[in-house]
């Protein structure tokens, strides 16, 4: 028997692998992991104290930076805390408008993140290539309707800041008309190579019950078997109006992840072409106009959460009655999506390590807020 | 889908949860004026258990009622008021609106029994609270900041934390 001794070594926070400023402090038996601790907040600005010097609408641009792959998904999580708490009502033309946002937000988000993971897994950067290659073009549509592509800050208390453009759906029909090609060939890339199938099967298994009791949510919790997601399980907006299905995973190990995500993009289109049929028919402009910005919410709390791409993304929000909030506080998926980490990876090789972090989709904005 | 509601749910704690819940008093949020009299106070309306309950009140959600995914840990400083309250914040995996308990303890001696032990869930969300403002929960494996470095002094997110010329900002310049 080999005599071998634990060592303790980082990984990060300048580490390409780990997704920004993130830092593993792991200990290893030769290349076994025997335990892993996260370690965090080389970005924390305080996000939340920032949030509560502000006034209500100041936050909107603010809920970008959270996770800036998403910046629509947060924008709509907060847009809908406020309404919620200040009793602004959304037209139904609006409501069209912020989901086809986010639905599209989905898919550029999976795109950017199962590049990251199969770069992740040593298929160095030609399919990160493809999945931003993608993402440039809904990064257009966005530039169009918002003016900004990364940092939009699109939505408004009532509605979003303005119509869409004439072009819009032109040219958004056109990108739905590619998009299954690449959502297959991103599909055949991974499931007809074998290194890359021996990288990810049974890799980093997150069994059912433990998902759970962690309380991981988004593709990380279906990819475990769990049939949760927000949009089916308590109805936003107008979700309820669309037909589509929630993919699941079985054994909840890297590769179901991966395949709950391409999943996700096609029902993201579905719902898009849904949204497309159904637009036309919808009452109500862009935004209510009769929503203050300034807003000025009576004593009270509330949590409204949506789907992101990433999982639960939820904001708290405790007015004292003044234009700026007195608590805000913003549950952040991939966050907690970290919990589980030094579970998952125990056991495995320090390179499957790099794939496992890889397969929560993790941004550091939103953890380090 | 048709869950419990948040007095359903305080129904079922009094009758199963002897003690645990307390009738929750109105929050002020702001101090009293000089002059004239103070303005009504926010009473909350979701259920609100002694600190000492609290697991118990947790497990019973989980474990009864079949609410088995525990969302969101929320401090607030009610500084005005002299507490923090917490607010847990648990969901059914079948769907459903959420169900919340919250609990309170003064600002002078913020201890709470962790979750962590019996929710693992729970781990980052007390770590975040106890980074932030300073909440002890009591039993935690590893309870240290989350965010700020381990020399930090004092807990951001309070009240009555300095925004303007404390030491991390140069006061002696």
């Amino acid at each position: 028997m080999l005599k071998t001794e634990e060592l303790q070594i980082n990984i990060g926070p300048q580490h390409p692998s780990t997704h920004g400023v993130f830092r593993m402090l792991v200990t290893v038996d030769g290349e076994t992991v025997i335990d892993l601790k996260p370690v965090f907040g080389y970005l924390h600005r305080n996000h939340e104290q920032l949030a509560e010097q502000n006034t209500y609408l100041q936050n909107m641009p603010y809920t970008d930076r959270l996770d800036y792959f998403n910046s629509m998904a947060n924008n709509q999580a907060y847009a809908m805390a406020v309404e919620k708490l200040a009793g602004i009502e959304v037209p139904e033309r609006a409501e069209y408008i912020r989901v086809l946002m986010v639905e599209l937000t989905r898919i550029l988000n999976h795109a950017g993140a199962l590049g990251f993971l199969i770069n992740d897994m040593g298929m160095w950067q030609t399919q990160l290539a493809f999945g931003m290659r993608e993402r440039e073009k809904i990064l257009d549509l966005f530039e169009s309707a918002s003016g900004a592509r990364l940092m939009c800050n699109y939505f408004r208390f009532g509605g979003v800041a303005r119509d869409l453009p004439p072009d819009f759906l032109p040219r958004l029909k056109d990108l739905l008309r590619a998009m299954p090609a690449f959502v297959d060939e991103m599909e055949r890339l991974l499931c007809e190579n074998d290194i890359l199938m021996q990288r990810s099967e049974g890799v980093g298994i997150l069994p059912r019950d433990l998902a759970l009791a962690y309380s991981v949510t988004g593709p990380v919790l279906r990819g475990s078997g769990v049939a949760y997601d927000i949009r089916k399980a308590e109805p936003y907006s107008i979700y309820d109006r669309f037909d589509f299905d929630v993919p699941v995973g079985t054994v909840g190990d890297v590769y179901d992840r991966f395949l709950v995500r391409v999943e996700e993009m096609r029902q993201s289109k579905r719902i898009i072409e849904q949204i497309l049929e159904q637009l036309p028919d919808a009452q109500g402009g862009h935004i209510n106009p009769k929503a203050r910005q300034n807003v000025r919410p009576p004593v009270g709390d509330v949590y409204a959460r949506i789907e992101s791409p990433k999982g639960e993304l939820g904001f708290y929000l405790v007015s004292d009655g003044s234009t700026k909030p007195y608590r805000y506080k913003v549950r952040a998926p991939s966050f907690i999506n970290l919990t589980p980490l030094g579970d998952m990876c125990r056991g495995y090789r320090v390179a499957d390590m790099v794939v496992i972090l890889g397969s929560i989709d993790i941004v550091m904005g939103e953890v380090d807020r | 889908m048709a869950r419990l509601s948040a007095a359903e749910l305080r129904e079922r704690l009094r009758n199963d949860l002897p003690a645990a819940l307390v009738e929750p008093a109105p929050l002020n949020l702001k101090a009293a004026p000089a002059h004239g009299a103070q303005a009504a106070g926010f009473i909350t309306t979701d259920a609100v258990v002694a600190p000492e309950r609290l697991v118990a009140a947790a497990l019973y959600l989980r474990d009864t009622l079949g609410y088995a995914y525990l969302s969101d840990i929320a401090v607030v400083d009610y500084l005005a008021d002299g507490l923090f309250e917490l607010g847990y914040r648990f969901y059914h995996v079948e769907g459903g609106p959420s169900l919340v308990i919250k609990t309170r303890v003064p600002r002078e001696t913020p201890e709470v029994p962790s979750l962590t032990p019996v929710w693992p869930g729970a781990n980052f969300h007390e770590r975040e609270a106890f980074d932030l403002y300073g909440i002890i929960f009591t039993g935690h494996p590893f309870l240290r900041r989350i965010y700020l470095w381990d020399e930090f002094e004092g807990f951001p997110m309070r009240k009555d934390f300095p925004k303007q010329g404390d030491k991390y900002i140069g006061a002696d310049e």
